[in-house]
């Protein structure tokens, strides 16, 4: 929802609440509502999955050749203490770095679209999975 | 296993080289009751050569099959042959399989291939059985019986009706996880062949099996399988020592079904994830394996090594050296009837870093 729309809600809100009027509360969401969400979540999933099966990087190598379903990325234990980083790690600085090494490519911004679409598959690959932080 | 030849017997021509745990290569030695008949061959395995454009490959591939093959050359003693078991190539072309044999045509010894799905589903090993010879066989070698198979056919109506093109085909089954793909087989075929084959074979002869794919079923959803394995498994029953060695998987595994012993080795290109670490399926590792440690991201070649395997009386003894890691040593134990990991199979032995989640 953009700012605007959210300015626009308020006094509706607001209304609302003062006169009783029934299924206006901001903090009510439809059936419609849901599966637009999941639609708009499971499409950036999807790119995440295109971007998984294609090189990221220079030497057409892709994330997908080692990590089948995205396996062995753990997004569930960060941010934990990368070792080799020395220092408490973000699963963006893990993705940059395959993104540099064996995909010999170019660092992504971490608010880059392709660095959420990324983050979206691999989580849902793994959802289910408890909550680790800093787990190895 | 009196007969057993340590590690440092095999390594003597390799003392130069500083890091000899790093050998991307598996020896494989078989011993005898009379040890005139003893002998050694190496195993290679999975380099998937990865053409970009050009002259250009993968530089990561080649630098693990390059060192492999060099490693090789410095045995002690000599293997009798060398193993090839599958993904020479990635995406099957001709540039991939041209780049692959001149590799390994610096390896002094003759060598067999193995068929690997990344060979096959471009041209449906053409120009492979061209530079490799046939796609499946048999020979024999001081008293042992080697079978090679091609165990990564699938669905002729996959295989032949499903494509527009024959490079889509590749990409579908190249992708491991691509749900497009199709279980591998050996085949009715070959089967018959197969049968036929060991018609001719003394029932005490020890039969060794190459195959890319592991003639067991694991996970399916990464052709950690083979569809046919069942009846694979039953023409092989009637011999006393059979052992079947494969590839695909890039990861130790074993695994004791009746009388056959199942080996995998590792990939000189790069690791893979056991099936477990795919949190969303069930899949049936062998019980048995105690799998290698984490992979390190940050060491190119981590996760690859070496074994040898010695076959005196049917049982089998293995030792993995890893890069990085410790040594580790399977080996079978006749109160079990099963091999077992010298160190690490009670659960209670077991070290973090064998821990995948
Ligand atoms: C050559 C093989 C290889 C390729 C290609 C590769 N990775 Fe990795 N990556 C690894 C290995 C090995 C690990 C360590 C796995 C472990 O911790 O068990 C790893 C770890 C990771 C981790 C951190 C997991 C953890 O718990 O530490 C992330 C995130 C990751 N990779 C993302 C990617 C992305 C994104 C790509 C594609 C640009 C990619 N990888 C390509 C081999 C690879
Ligand atoms: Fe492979
Ligand atoms: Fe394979």
């Amino acid at each position: 929802m953009s700012s605007r729309q959210l300015k626009r809600l308020i006094p509706v809100v607001v209304m609302a609440g003062l006169t009783g009027a029934p299924s206006v509360q901001a903090d009510e969401f439809t059936q419609e509502d849901l599966k637009r969400w999941e639609g708009q979540f499971m499409e950036v999933v999807k790119q995440g999955r295109d971007l998984w099966t294609h090189p990221l990087g220079t030497n057409s190598v892709s994330c997908a050749q080692c990590h089948p379903n995205a396996a062995n990325t753990h997004p569930e234990t960060y941010p934990k203490f990368q070792k080799q980083l020395g220092k408490v790690a973000l699963i963006g600085d893990m993705i940059n770095w395959c993104i540099r090494n064996p995909a010999e490519g170019q660092p992504l911004a971490l608010d880059d679209p392709k660095m959420i679409a990324i983050q979206a598959y691999i989580n849902y690959e793994r959802r289910g999975v408890p909550m680790a932080p800093g787990k190895h | 296993m009196n007969t057993r030849i340590s590690r440092r017997d095999f390594l003597k021509g390799a003392g130069a080289l500083a890091a000899i745990g790093a050998l991307p290569i598996s020896l494989v030695e078989l011993a005898f009751a009379d040890s005139a008949e003893n002998f050694t061959f190496a195993y290679i395995s999975d380099a998937h050569i990865q053409h970009i454009k050009g002259t250009e490959f993968v530089r990561n591939w080649d630098r693990g099959l390059i060192r492999a093959v060099a490693e090789t050359n410095l045995l002690t003693p000599k293997p009798d042959f060398i193993m090839f078991g599958g993904d020479l190539a990635q995406l099957g072309s001709k540039p991939e399989l041209d780049h692959g044999a001149e590799i390994m045509s610096a390896l002094s010894g003759k060598v067999y291939y193995v068929m690997g799905e990344h060979d096959y589903y471009l041209d449906l090993g053409q120009y492979w059985e061209q530079l490799f010879g046939p796609q499946y066989h048999s020979f024999d070698h001081k008293g042992v019986h080697f079978v090679v198979l091609n165990s990564v056919l699938t669905y002729d109506d996959w295989t032949y009706k499903r494509w527009p093109t024959a490079e889509q085909r590749m990409l579908e089954m190249a992708g491991l996880d691509n749900p497009n793909g199709s279980p591998f087989m050996v085949g009715e075929k070959q089967r018959q062949w197969l049968q036929v084959d060991l018609q001719k074979v003394g029932k005490d002869t020890p039969i060794v099996v190459f195959s890319h794919s592991p003639i067991q079923k694991i996970y399916k959803g990464w052709n950690f399988w083979t569809e046919d394995a069942d009846e694979v498994q039953a023409l092989l029953k009637p011999f006393k020592k059979v052992t079947v060695i494969y590839g695909h998987v890039h990861q130790i595994q074993y695994n004791q079904i009746g009388n056959i012993s199942f080996h995998a080795v590792m990939a000189t290109a790069w690791p893979w994830p056991y099936p477990a670490t795919y949190s969303q399926v069930e899949q049936h590792l062998p019980k048995l394996t105690v799998p290698m440690n984490r992979a390190d991201p940050f060491f190119e070649r981590d996760a690859t090594g070496w074994q040898f395997i010695n076959l005196a009386t049917g049982n089998v003894d293995m030792r993995y050296n890893l890069y990085n890691n410790s040594s580790r040593t399977v080996a079978f134990n006749p109160k079990t009837g099963q091999p077992e990991d010298a160190m690490y199979q009670p659960a209670d032995q077991r070290i973090p870093p064998q821990i995948h989640f």
